[in-house]
């Protein structure tokens, strides 16, 4: 599955899902550790569908960045049914993510 | 059981894994966070021969497009033990146990925190090491950056640009950074030098708001309004987990010479993370090719494999 690139239009009606949790990646062109990120999200986006990948431009979407408080990227929000369940911040490699997704498909059960 | 283990996926070890792999052995890299290092959070990279100005990302993402078109491992595990066998070295990470028969410790150091009240709790919120990745947060607010060097001041110039002002915190009366760096930033009229001044602790209740100084000399206190502070006073040395298997200097890091060479048979050390003069992106690739090249030696001498090639 591709990553949706969400906008203050789209953010809500996407997030507020409720049959699968929402990843969302803040990031910014500028930010080198989010560029190493970006295609470790992607990846797993086409590898997993267990999820819904989203990406949030904070050049683009400012208010975005500013109603969560997102003040150092990149930053990686969870939501399941809209609420934030995992905030991070930092990249990290593909085994991390993976834990990272693992852990909260496992608090989905409990 | 491979040949080669290199400890960490910065400039050091993925010079030291291509020239290792090149020359016939069979390695793994153990990084625990991503590859390239310090670089990823470096604006631009203007010093390194073929670099004229690249963003820092860019050169460790074509980095690591080398090592992945060589096919090397990469091992996203953290390395919390290395035990040193007369034969054989194990590396212990927070999953797994492997073994081989040399090991390139080339982790680089981490990040000097302050140390200060609030440094913690406001990590994220307005407290930051990285002023490229977090910087344009502050667009046209009033931030403080800690340090006198290289990193404090290439982050001083980076800042101006975006930020209404900046002020440079150094707790000495000369700063450290090179002189090129110091007359670009007192061009900026947006920065002002706060010298021979400590910050005590960062306060604010979901984000910062001020800091608390003290001037080193007078020991009077202030407080100064202030929406983030960049924290930059250099680098330590990150080798607990080495203690047992290599001698470390005072500061903590491993000692060795420019062979790479440390105080155990077949563990080299390369990078940052050994003891030297000058810790540049050039040189940690220097230390990489030479530590490799030990290593080779040292496996093909003792005859743990037959020569493939020479």
């Amino acid at each position: 599955m591709s990553v949706i690139e969400l906008t203050s239009k789209n953010f809500d009606e996407v997030i507020n899902n409720d049959s699968k949790p929402v990843l969302v990646d803040f990031w910014a062109g500028w930010c080198g550790p989010c560029m190493m990120l970006k295609p470790v999200v992607h990846e797993a986006a086409d590898e997993r569908d267990d999820f819904v990948f989203c990406s949030v431009d904070v050049d683009e979407q400012g208010e975005l960045a500013e109603r969560f408080s997102v003040m150092s990227i990149p930053t990686l929000i969870i939501f399941k049914n809209g609420q934030i369940i995992e905030k991070t911040q930092g990249a990290m490699s593909r085994d991390k993510l993976d834990m990272l997704l693992d852990s909260c498909i496992a608090g989905k059960n409990n | 059981m491979f040949d080669l283990a290199v400890i960490g996926g910065g400039p050091a070890g993925i010079t030291a894994a291509i020239y290792a792999v090149r020359a016939g052995l069979s390695v793994k890299i153990f990084e625990s966070d991503t590859v390239g290092g310090q670089i990823v959070s470096t604006a631009s990279v203007e010093n390194y021969p073929g670099c004229a100005n690249m963003e820092g990302w860019k050169l460790a993402n074509q980095m690591k497009a080398q090592i992945d078109d060589m096919n090397i491992d990469v091992c996203y595990e953290k390395v919390v033990n290395l035990k040193s066998g007369e034969d054989i070295k194990t590396i212990v990470t927070d999953k797994n146990e492997y073994q081989c028969h040399a090991v390139i410790i080339a982790n680089g150091c981490k990040r000097r925190q302050l140390g200060c009240k609030g440094e913690k709790e406001l990590l994220g919120k307005g407290v930051s090491y990285c002023a490229v990745c977090d910087g344009a947060f502050f667009r046209k607010k009033t931030v403080a950056i800690v340090g006198g060097g290289n990193t404090a001041l290439e982050d001083a110039i980076y800042l101006s640009k975006i930020c209404e002002k900046v002020y440079v915190v150094y707790r000495g009366h000369k700063l450290r950074a090179e002189q090129y760096l110091v007359d670009a930033v007192k061009e900026k009229e947006n920065v002002e030098f706060l010298y021979n001044t400590q910050v005590t602790e960062i306060c604010g209740e979901d984000r910062v708001s001020s800091v608390n100084l003290k001037d080193t000399k007078s020991g009077a206190e202030s407080r100064m309004d202030i929406n983030a502070v960049f924290i930059a006073i250099g680098l330590e040395p990150d080798n607990g987990v080495f203690k047992n298997a290599v001698k470390l200097d005072e500061y903590g890091y491993i000692i060795a010479d420019d062979s790479c060479v440390t105080s155990e048979s077949a563990i080299f050390a390369a990078g940052d993370t050994r003891t030297k003069s000058l810790r540049q992106i050039v040189t940690a690739c220097a230390d990489g090719a030479i530590a490799a090249t030990q290593a080779q030696k040292i496996i093909y001498h003792k005859g743990k494999r037959e020569k493939v090639c020479q």
